[in-house]
């Protein structure tokens, strides 16, 4: 058994060698907001914070995140109050069918946080990780710049 | 230009904040009670006889509820079995054969995952190896051996249509030329794998939830395959992690899932890993393309001859209507008296093709608009003027009876080659040592409007559910697939209307309530959808006006809506709420509540058997230019600058259709460059994201879209599709870029760095 803290909340699971940190969020947990895309680490749909830093979480097994600290896409809102990164993504048209959006949210809100103020360059960067087939990532990208500068409408 | 209040506008999608959340549920996403996990057991070879099957020690392992074979499911299925039974040609589980690795044998359900692939993997089964052919030219060969017994030469068959005279044609040539051009397996690459979730119930009728795109179809073909009348199956759709057309075609997992559920009692959910969506779903099939090409002294395009090898893969799912598209597709944006078009389909023991955006089009426009560039080189020829010669122009009809009530691409032309300064680079060559700048562009042509291919119906049905506080619900048979279609039916009924966006709700989800539509396909859903929401809203506004006419008494013509009030429009302050109306009109004896339907089909034709017929009530037009940058050392590619110039009719949410086209040219990129599905001896050689690379965000420099609104006087505020031709005009502008830059033919996608210094050799030689 093992303890995490998910979005704030404290859990306390069975961990094995045969479950990952991806397994353990959809299926112990049922926040299926974080998505499998690949299970091989390659596509990003995963991605979560895991104590401040971007992981994919299906490379993660589930033993390693004893005492850990994860945020995943339905924790980033604050208390039904969006993320100026989720209402910069709805009003800048950044998201089509969806499924690569919480794991491209949580990188995107990362990178704001280590680098606030960041490049185009940058954003594709740190975005690299994160596949997306439908939106050909410009307007991901136009609306991590708009939140960076704050010009996101409330 | 009218202004319009709601059509337009940049509104935030429909269902954004559900994705932006985590709360949307995807097909993968979906979990009932007692739900059971299921896993297939799929040929490890190419070719082989299936002599026996031992499943006993599966059957033991605890936690195993369910393991079938091919005697469970004794019914072949097929995308166009109603309109050919030969081309229903595959079983959800093989029987007596398998046909490539990954055809599916046998499956499991149980517990949970690990345990039904535990079991899988204990299942025994004998199989005789038989000589496989990986090639069309292989398969074609005198005594091959023979894939399907119904095709002893392993040609599923031939599509052609012969218009005009062609011998005449070319002899009215000065010029004349010939080239082949050949384009690889692309694997659509959803985010989300294919899945289904199926479970019975104790009333014999099974449920679905799918991520696919054609529910109705979904619904029909399940109940064939199952021996069920169509009433007995229902299918909910999910929210779908991508779809391209991948998710038209009833995969073989999803009659399995239904086979394990009756049999297990239970729900059943199935998907598949990474690794079998790239060889067990659907792609995009390989062509190799002779073009043949009259020309005049005065550049007039006087015949053209394209024949085709399709290389169909083991089985048959899209194949025969991508043939067909393909042949009505790119040379038809110009005027051609002569036409002759020939698509042999052969069967391989390669995974099998099947619809991608764009559906047999990629591959013509790749081969036809790289040849009109090879023709303009040959002859001096400006590849703009060229084209602009020989295009044809809003008012004409095309050889195939294509009839174009509006077309922008001549405005296209110009506002690309504006926007990529064509003018000011082409020819200029920006030379570093060791690289190379080139442009190039292509034209795109695709309906915009659907195809009326299946049963003479292309048509969709809208109802409109007006409550007591106004809001709107709109029921429709149209599909939201991650294109933006559930806001684009809001915001159409929201303008015709008169009420707000945010009152507008679609519910599109579940076939036992929505009204009948095709699905997400051929690019048809804001024009056909849009016009079944469109009418409906016009029937359900003149309910309300009369009402209010009566009501403020004045006449029917002196009224207008907005922001869900109606008012008399000389004098704004007489007015009264829409929800008050539809009170009245519901809360009295023999009252009801505004419930209106509507079906709109479109007048179309179904082309004949030479592809002739306006098969779609408009067209879409574009033109796409690209400058790219080539490394002499290296062969590698970098695309510097994307622009692609649309007629879209209208851009309802220009928002949704930027975002289709800057997504569309980026899946255009990687099929240009790097995306191939690389089989060896029928093995999937690369069947995961580092080995089959899709672009990523740093693959993508500069993107630009430009939207040509020449508002098409059929299309719901003369708005026209956008989905497929977003893609179409990509690579062949790529590889008309590079053969500007470095000077040399480009007949084949992906160009990889080893072409390019292949070729680059070559011309040094």
């Amino acid at each position: 058994m093992i303890q995490l803290y998910v979005n704030g909340d404290l859990y306390e699971v069975l961990a094995s060698t045969s479950k990952t940190l991806l397994d353990l969020l959809r299926n112990d947990l049922e926040l299926t907001g974080t998505k499998e895309g690949c299970g091989t680490g390659e596509c990003g749909a995963c991605t979560v914070l895991m104590n401040g830093k971007v992981v994919n979480s299906c490379l993660v097994n589930s033993l390693e995140v004893n005492d850990s600290e994860i945020i995943t896409i339905e924790g980033i809102a604050n208390k039904g109050e969006l993320h100026p990164v989720q209402k910069a993504f709805i009003e800048y048209g950044a998201i089509q069918c969806g499924f690569c959006s919480p794991g491209m949210i949580i990188s995107v809100v990362s990178l704001l946080e280590r680098n606030p103020h960041p490049s185009e360059e940058e954003v594709r960067k740190a975005i690299s990780g994160n596949l997306c087939r439908c939106t050909g990532y410009k307007k991901i990208v136009e609306a991590t710049i708009a939140a960076s500068k704050g010009e996101v409408n409330p | 230009m009218v202004n319009f209040k709601v059509v337009g506008r940049r509104m935030p999608r429909k269902d954004a904040l559900e994705k932006v959340t985590g709360e949307a549920i995807y097909g993968t996403d979906v979990k009932l009670p007692r739900m059971l996990y299921g896993a297939i057991l799929r040929s490890p070879y190419a070719h082989a006889e299936i002599i026996k099957i031992n499943t006993d020690k599966a059957k033991k392992i605890p936690g195993v509820r369910v393991v079938i074979t091919g005697e469970d499911t004794p019914n072949p299925f097929g995308f166009f079995g109603h309109l050919c039974p030969d081309y229903a040609d595959r079983f959800l589980l093989e029987r007596d054969k398998v046909r490539f690795i990954g055809d599916e044998v046998a499956a499991v359900a149980a517990i949970d995952l690990d345990t039904a692939q535990e079991a899988v993997n204990l299942i025994e089964v004998e199989y005789k190896v038989l000589l496989g052919v990986f090639s069309p030219d292989e398969a074609m060969k005198p005594g091959a051996p023979v894939i399907h017994k119904k095709f002893p030469d392993n040609v599923l068959t031939t599509k052609s249509f012969n218009i005009g005279d062609k011998e005449k044609g070319f002899a009215e040539a000065n010029y004349i030329f010939e080239e082949t051009y050949t384009t690889h397996a692309v694997a659509p690459s959803c985010l989300e794998v294919h899945q289904c979730v199926a479970n019975w119930g104790q009333s014999s009728r099974l449920t679905v939830w799918s991520t696919t795109q054609m529910p109705f179809f979904l619904r029909k073909h399940l109940a064939e395959v199952l021996d069920l009348p169509e009433s007995k199956v229902r299918v909910i759709k999910t929210f779908a992690g991508g779809g391209f057309g991948s998710r038209m075609d009833m995969h073989a997992i999803d009659g399995i899932a239904a086979v394990l559920a009756k049999k297990a009692d239970c729900p059943v959910w199935m998907a598949h890993n990474r690794e079998e969506e790239f060889f067990a779903s659907r792609f995009r099939h390989p062509f190799t393309i002779k073009v043949k090409t009259g020309v005049t002294r005065t550049s007039k395009l006087t015949a053209v001859d394209m024949s085709a090898i399709i290389e169909n893969g083991a089985y048959t799912s899209m194949s025969p209507g991508v043939a067909i598209c393909a042949g009505q597709g790119s040379p038809h944006l110009y005027r051609v008296d002569n036409f002759s078009y020939e698509a042999k389909i052969v069967y391989t023991n390669n995974p099998y093709g099947g619809a991608y955006r764009g559906f047999g089009n990629p591959q013509s426009n790749f081969a036809f608009e790289r040849h009109i560039d090879l023709m303009a080189k040959a002859l001096n020829l400006d590849p703009i003027k060229f084209r602009l010669i020989n295009a044809h122009k809003k008012g004409d009809i095309n050889i195939l009876g294509h009839k174009f009530y509006s077309c922008g691409f001549q405005e296209c032309m110009k506002q690309a080659t504006e926007k990529i300064n064509w003018y000011e680079k082409y020819g200029k060559t920006n030379h570093s040592e060791n690289k190379r700048r080139g442009l190039g562009l292509a034209g795109g042509f695709h309906t915009a409007a659907g195809a009326r291919v299946h049963g003479n119906s292309d048509g969709c049905g809208a109802f409109i559910k007006l409550e007591d506080d106004g809001k709107v619900i709109v029921i429709i048979g149209g599909q939201e697939i991650g294109q933006g279609a559930n806001t684009v039916f809001a915001q159409i009924a929201a303008e015709e209307l008169g009420v707000r966006y945010e009152d507008v709700h679609i519910e599109n989800t579940d076939t036992d309530i929505i009204p009948w539509d095709i699905g997400a396909h051929a690019s048809r859903t804001t024009f056909i959808c849009g016009n079944a929401v469109k009418k409906a809203a016009a029937k359900v506004k003149n309910i309300l006006l009369s009402e209010a006419a009566r009501k403020l008494k004045v006449n029917l013509g002196e009224l207008e809506t907005a922001e869900g009030i109606i008012y008399v429009k000389k004098s704004p302050e007489h007015s009264i709420y829409i929800s008050d109306v539809a009170r009245t009109i519901h809360y009295h004896q023999q009252g009801q509540q505004v419930l209106i339907g509507a079906f709109y089909d479109p007048p179309t034709e179904v082309p004949d058997s030479m592809g002739r017929g306006n098969k779609a009530a408009a067209y879409a037009f574009a033109v796409h230019a690209v400058e790219v940058e080539v490394d002499l050392e290296t062969g590698h590619i970098e695309v510097l600058q994307m622009v692609g110039a649309h007629d879209v009719g209208k851009a309802i949410n220009p928002a949704s259709v930027e975002g289709q086209i800057e997504g569309g040219m980026v899946q255009g990129l990687g099929s240009a460059i790097f995306e191939e599905l690389i089989w060896e001896e029928g093995r999937t050689v690369n069947p995961n994201f580092l080995d089959y690379r899709i672009p990523g965000a740093l693959d993508v420099k500069r993107i630009e879209t430009i939207l040509v609104e020449t508002d098409d006087p059929l299309g719901p505020f003369g708005a026209k599709g956008i989905g497929e031709i977003a893609l179409v005009p990509t690579a062949a502008a790529i590889a008309n870029a590079v053969s500007n830059a470095i000077d040399v033919q480009i007949t084949e996608i992906p160009i990889t760095p080893e072409k390019i210094l292949k070729a680059l050799r070559e011309r040094r030689e």
